[in-house]
């Protein structure tokens, strides 16, 4: 029926890792629980010059990008008709999901009012000016279609599952209480297992025009995020400051999405020990240095054009930042060029690593590095404030490592049998 | 079902798409900023200001009064006896500073709030916490509606907005031009009403900036020749006279137009009616079906076969 592309991961939960990511989780969010008591002065270094740190910086502007592995995905296989990326679309747009959400959650503790955040969907407070506004409807409707594309691998589960673990626990728990586990219960788990057999193929039919949103939305809040920072004329760096912003955040996105695409691919094969994509991964490859090559010469027309090239090339604080961004960019696609290297993984991971540094280290630098707000302001985060963020993406990837664990996420491995055959990690698994 | 259903569909994106430019031409007329010198400001004149700080003091009293800021003590002194702020804050909207070019030559400044004709503040606040008064012109904050994103903090030139960093409750606080306290009940704002040395000047900006040319004509050499905030930024209602160079006294030298009308013009051609993102989806639907149903017949293994589930 369409949903044997996938399988479960079949391995232990309870993992190393999954220690370590749940310390940094639990401490991430005991601070968290810190700022909402003593404001967020206690614990962060942010300030009236400063307004915006390391959680708009990193958290959303960064992370929705590094998220964007689900749209860039998207784009490829539904627009572009490589209907043969599909089975990697899953962990994609799993991965975007959860960069998302936690995306929304850090902004939740990062504005200082949040209890007024239903005025988003007060239609007299809407501020259509307000790029910020865009943003913010953006990325929640983007969140839901997250969810909903992410829906038929839960369904699919739901289906099938017989609810073993879950009678198990409740037998447990009865038998704790001296009593037995009432019939109804049994009935209801029956009645969600129908309900999700009804609702799958009802959901397939409409998922191409979720889908679709799915690639629009994230095309306006991308280049939103650029737009953030249209109105700070004064204050950032000319060689950021550009009315091309916008553009340049979407196309930045777009590489970011499939170099995260590839890393992320590798480093779970890695990981789960399962062999390696590196057909798909090279084909992907091949997309990136368009979408760089397009980026670096908006970014050298336009400052040519505006006469800001010797700035570019002064080697003072601002330009260093600015040639290390684009020397990253331009390193990670000319190694992409290669026909040799978009075949090794080893290269294919070297370059995609260099382009998602790059095309991070440049929404840092438009949003925190290039920033200043004038004489007497200084900014560097708090440890307190990088131990939120830490715990916010050691929460995610622990998300991640569990949920491909429970659910059919993965590609189906026998599927791609002959790229397994003979390579060393495939026959381990 | 799969082809009538993506006719169907198109065709209902075309409506929406048409209602929305036909809504949307009535509303676009208002491009292009024009300065109103019928609002209220202030004009400060800091060659007659003696530093005496009552406006501060007044700007606290009557804050406080209100109940806006009726909580704030400084760190070191939480009984409150003792307030000595080193710059605008969570707590303070009105600060004199005094600048020493030398031990000759100083000369006082004040801080607060510019009250923008083309407010950063505004244009960006995403629910329009932040007001400008077309009648009046002041910008006023709502602390019931903020958000407390600091967007406002990020996008003012002039670095005014504050925020309540040490507060698990914080607001942003700003001058405003005491619409809700001193205006209503004096007619003016409470710094001007207890200015001794008659360095702040209330009114219409038209008076203000009659008032300010004035001045300028009748003392030439006693003034530098320009009228800080007439046109910086797209005009601002609090208008300076002094006699140092303005960036010495921490007002930024700033171009004539407005950082609000450069972005808004960007986000306006992109989002323009909503067409563009609309025409987007459409086009992507029209795309992405073409190409499902290409695949369908053949690989028959997507969860997302729409003209497969249509056929039984
Ligand atoms: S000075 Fe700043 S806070 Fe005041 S109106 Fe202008 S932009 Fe807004
Ligand atoms: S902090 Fe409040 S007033 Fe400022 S932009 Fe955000 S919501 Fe508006
Ligand atoms: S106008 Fe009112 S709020 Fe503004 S600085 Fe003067 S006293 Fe303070």
């Amino acid at each position: 029926m369409g949903h044997d592309e996938y399988q479960v991961h079949e391995a232990k939960i309870l993992t190393p890792s999954f220690i370590v990511l749940l310390t940094l989780t639990l401490i991430g969010f005991a601070l968290i629980a810190l700022r909402f008591i003593k404001g967020i002065g206690a614990v962060s270094n942010m300030s009236d010059g400063y307004p915006w740190g390391i959680w708009i910086t990193y958290d959303v502007a960064t992370g929705t990008a590094i998220a964007c592995g689900g749209y860039a995905m998207a784009i490829l296989i539904y627009i572009r008709n490589r209907m043969h990326y599909h089975p990697m679309i899953r962990s994609a747009i799993l991965t975007s999901m959860f960069g998302y959400g936690l995306a929304g959650f850090s902004v939740m503790v990062d504005v200082g009012r949040p209890w007024n955040a239903y005025n988003f969907f007060v239609p007299s407070k809407w501020q259509v000016n307000s790029a910020m506004f865009e943003v913010a409807v953006c990325v929640m409707a983007y969140t839901t279609v997250l969810i909903m594309e992410f829906l038929p691998a839960i369904l699919t589960t739901l289906e099938k599952t017989e609810w073993k673990t879950l009678q198990h626990m409740l037998d447990l728990v009865y038998g704790r209480l001296g009593m037995e586990r009432p019939e109804r219960i049994g009935d209801r788990l029956d009645k969600v297992k129908e309900l999700a057999a009804w609702a799958r193929p009802r959901l397939d039919k409409v998922l191409i025009f979720i889908i679709v949103l799915g690639i629009t939305l994230p095309t306006m809040h991308q280049s939103s995020l650029g737009s953030l920072l249209l109105i700070a004329s004064t204050k950032l760096h000319p060689l950021w400051h550009t009315g091309f912003l916008p553009l340049l955040f979407l196309i930045n996105c777009m590489y970011i999405g499939y170099s995260i695409a590839i890393l992320e691919s590798v480093l779970s094969c890695y990981a789960f020990k399962r062999p390696f994509e590196t057909k798909e991964l090279s084909g992907l490859a091949r997309i990136i240095p368009f979408l760089t090559v397009i980026w670096l010469c908006v970014v050298i027309g336009d400052l040519a054009w505006r006469g800001q090239l010797g700035k570019a090339l002064s080697f003072d604080f601002y330009s260093r930042f600015f040639l290390l961004e684009f020397c990253l960019i331009a390193c990670g696609s000319l190694l992409l060029f290669s026909k040799r290297k978009r075949e090794s993984v080893r290269w294919l991971f070297v370059s995609a690593a260099l382009i998602v540094l790059g095309g991070a280290l440049y929404r840092f630098n438009v949003y925190l590095i290039g920033f200043n707000p004038g004489k007497g302001w200084h900014y560097f985060p708090a440890l307190a404030e990088v131990m939120i963020t830490v715990g916010i993406v050691a929460f995610e990837i622990l998300g991640y490592q569990v949920l491909v664990k429970i659910l059919p996420v993965l590609p189906k491995l026998h599927t791609r049998e002959q790229h397994a055959a003979g390579h060393p990690m495939g026959e381990k698994a | 079902m799969g082809k009538p259903s993506r006719r169907q569909f198109l065709k209902i994106m075309g409506a929406t798409g048409a209602a929305l430019l036909a809504g949307k031409k009535a509303a676009v007329a208002n491009e292009g900023h024009k300065i109103n010198n019928e609002t209220i400001g202030m004009l400060y004149d800091a060659t007659k200001c003696v530093g005496c700080k009552a406006c501060m003091s007044a700007c606290k009293r009557v804050n406080g009064d209100y109940g806006s800021l009726s909580y704030e003590r400084a760190k070191f002194d939480t009984d409150g006896l003792w307030d000595a702020p080193e710059d605008l804050s969570g707590s303070t909207r009105t600060l004199i500073k005094l600048f020493k070019q030398s031990e000759q030559e100083w000369s006082y400044v004040k801080y607060s709030c510019m009250h923008c004709q083309k407010p950063s503040c505004v244009s960006v606040c995403p629910v329009a916490a932040m007001t400008r008064d077309p009648e009046t012109g002041i910008v006023d904050y709502n602390k019931n509606t903020c958000i407390g994103c600091r967007y406002c903090q990020v996008a003012c030139a002039y670095n005014i907005p504050k925020f309540q960093w040490d507060r698990a409750i914080p607001q942003i606080v700003k001058c405003d031009l005491c619409k809700n306290t001193n205006l209503p009940k004096k007619g003016i704002s409470a710094c001007a009403e207890v200015c001794p040395a008659g360095a702040i000047m209330f009114g219409k900006r038209k008076d203000l900036l009659e008032e300010a040319e004035k001045r300028l004509r009748e003392n030439p050499g006693k003034y530098i020749n320009h009228i800080y905030g007439a046109n910086e930024l797209g005009g601002t209602n609090h208008l300076y006279l002094a006699s140092m160079q303005f960036n010495k006294l921490g007002l930024p030298t700033l171009k004539d137009e407005a950082p609000a009308e450069f972005s808004e013009k960007i986000q306006h051609t992109i989002y323009k009616g909503f067409i563009a993102p609309v025409a987007l989806y459409s086009t992507l639907c029209f795309i992405a079906l073409k190409n499902m149903k290409k695949h369908g017949g053949e690989e028959g293994g997507h969860d997302t076969n729409t003209d497969k589930g249509g056929h039984h």
